[in-house]
């Protein structure tokens, strides 16, 4: 079963099209990422997923509940960790836990458990009873991301879950939504503007631009169809000649001439750069420096829409 | 999910009360303009003679139920402050996304509310007795405690329908100030009705306050202006539709 399937989605606000006509499935115990700038619309993608607001137009299911006609059991079935913090900062982290508890209709040794278990998980036992507004950033998120969990959803919506965050909390952020997904099976649906987060993260990546998806498939294919890698070379010696058996060469797409030697951007990948070096050897060309660019989402990004993702969300402000 | 889901209830009305039992500014801050009004008036108009006043009721014993009903309505209708509040900090998207019926979630605002309202209002009760407050008849306190949870119901829904129109805790701060003083005044809390122009007379015939603050002078001093049966019917009347109107506007929010 899809876990998520939209069909012909919008929400428009007045003139503005926050999403426009979106088509997407989202498989069972997949983590799906949707990446784009901010502004591209998907928060508002996820407040009609998660039954706070309403399509304009179109039909969605989420865990196969219409969410429309069926928005309780949608609810039921769903974990959510907003981007801005949504935790009772006068209560304590056991307390935020068991107050989402209760809403959920868990019994009391189910509370107990969970709340004992998921505050194991995420590292926040030995201060479960401090008030949340004494967290750090890092330690709100984590326990946002564990309070999500409670109630043992299908689906976990993370908006942007590292907003903010320091590199290292990041990184730790990232090991524990794998784990989620690892040993929970949880599906997870999470937007991010952090290319390197989509493609750590997620099985597959939806690019979404103005309220689109314009490309979608795992980060690997993505970044596949956007070409090989490029090589930048150093090099001292007769240039020419060894630019002559490169470009005759099958794995080649084109070499370029810079100022301290050559670009080659490769059909395939940097697998081949044993093979540029003998060709130099072969030709007397000495190699001073090599750097490898691989291909990145912001590549495809860039491709597709012709804008960086900074660039597009400094727009999407104007 | 069902209409009423009392674990939910329960949950809202805990953290509630939680937060006010930790804030003990609050619970201060929200007793300050009652006691002002108990010991300036009382103390400044205790030899005065009213018109309108039944003979042999001291002012003292008139003023102290007018203003418990005061703290009831300035207490509770704060509630819905705390609404605003939670949108403010985000924790209401964490509600609102809950499979819990919204008439549940209003419930448990008033629930919450009710009790931080009542909690206030008994405070002002005991503060009054060193002031000379004395209860005629005491078999009558069970009538008390219902025509408070009446009144904190009344105001709470009230609370809640008008939070659920606004975005921000500001504009809603002010118009509580704008509707809380009318109220108050024209509810006959701090002399009688009978004194003033028709027209306010008839205003304050719908005002829920009038009735309350009736009761409790019905049951506390023994001296009202409607029998005590009518007071507590028509607060009955007015909680219930300040619930019903509390519920359905709220319900219309669909996002925050």
């Amino acid at each position: 079963m899809s876990a998520i399937r939209t069909t012909g989605l919008s929400k428009r606000y007045g003139e503005t099209v926050a999403v426009d006509d979106l088509s997407v499935t989202v498989e069972s115990g997949e983590v799906f990422g949707m990446l784009g700038p901010n502004g591209a619309g998907k928060s508002t993608l996820i407040g009609m997923l998660c039954t706070l607001s309403t399509p304009t137009d179109g039909e969605a299911t989420v865990n196969g509940y219409d969410i429309r006609s069926e928005r309780d059991a949608v609810r039921d079935s769903i974990g959510v960790v907003f981007q801005e913090p949504a935790l009772d900062e006068e209560l304590t982290a056991a307390e935020n836990l068991a107050f989402h508890a209760r809403m959920y209709g868990l019994s009391r040794e189910e509370r107990r458990e969970r709340i004992g278990d998921l505050l194991d998980l995420v590292e926040l036992a030995d201060v479960a009873d401090d008030p949340v507004g004494e967290y750090s950033g890092g330690m709100k998120r984590r326990l946002e991301i564990a309070r999500g969990l409670i109630h043992e959803p299908e689906v976990l919506f993370l908006d942007e879950p590292t907003l903010g965050l320091d590199a290292q909390t990041r990184r730790a952020t990232w090991r524990y939504i794998e784990r989620m997904n690892d040993e929970r099976g949880v599906t997870v649906v999470l937007t991010t503007h952090y290319m390197e987060e989509a493609d750590h993260l997620c099985d597959r990546v939806a690019i979404v631009d103005d309220g689109n998806v314009i490309a979608l498939d795992t980060p690997t294919t993505l970044k596949a169809q956007q070409g090989g890698d490029m090589l930048e070379l150093g090099l001292e010696g007769d240039v020419v000649t060894l630019t002559a058996r490169l470009e005759d060469t099958p794995w080649v797409e084109s070499v370029t001439a810079t100022d301290a030697g050559v670009q080659v951007a490769l059909a395939g990948d940097r697998t081949r750069v044993p093979d540029v070096v003998r060709l130099a050897d072969e030709t007397g060309v000495t190699i001073t420096a090599v750097e490898v660019h691989r291909p990145s989402l912001e590549t495809v990004f860039l491709a597709l829409t012709g804008n960086t993702i900074a660039e597009a969300a400094a727009e999407g402000k104007q | 999910m069902s209409l009423l889901d009392p674990q939910a209830v329960y949950a809202l009305w805990l953290r509630d009360v939680k937060r006010f039992v930790r804030t003990p500014s609050q619970v201060a801050g929200t007793l300050v303009f009652p006691l002002m009004f108990l010991v300036f008036l009382g103390t400044g108009f205790s030899d005065a003679a009213l018109p309108g006043i039944p003979a042999g009721v001291e002012y003292i014993q008139y003023l102290v139920p007018g203003i418990v009903g005061f703290t009831m309505l300035f207490g509770a209708s704060f509630a819905g402050l705390a609404i605003l509040g939670a949108q403010d900090t985000g924790f209401l998207k964490e509600i609102l996304v809950a499979p819990v019926s919204r008439t549940s979630i209003v419930l448990g605002w008033i629930a919450g509310g009710a009790t931080t309202a009542l909690i206030q209002g008994s405070l002002v009760f005991l503060i009054a007795i060193p002031l000379g407050f004395r209860v005629a008849n005491p078999l009558l306190l069970p009538v008390v405690a219902v025509v408070l949870l009446l009144l904190a119901v009344t105001f709470v829904g009230f609370g809640v329908a008008l939070a659920s129109q606004f975005s921000d805790t500001q504009g809603f701060g002010l118009l509580i100030q704008f509707i809380v003083f009318p109220i108050f005044f024209l509810s006959g809390a701090l002399f009688p009705l009978s004194e003033l122009p028709a027209v306010a007379q008839y205003l304050g015939r719908v005002n829920p306050l009038t009735y309350g603050v009736d009761a409790l002078r019905g049951a506390l001093v023994g001296a009202s202006t409607y029998p005590l049966a009518l007071d507590v019917l028509a607060l009955g009347v007015s909680a219930a539709v300040m619930v019903a109107v509390g519920a359905w506007l709220f319900g219309r929010v669909e996002s925050v």
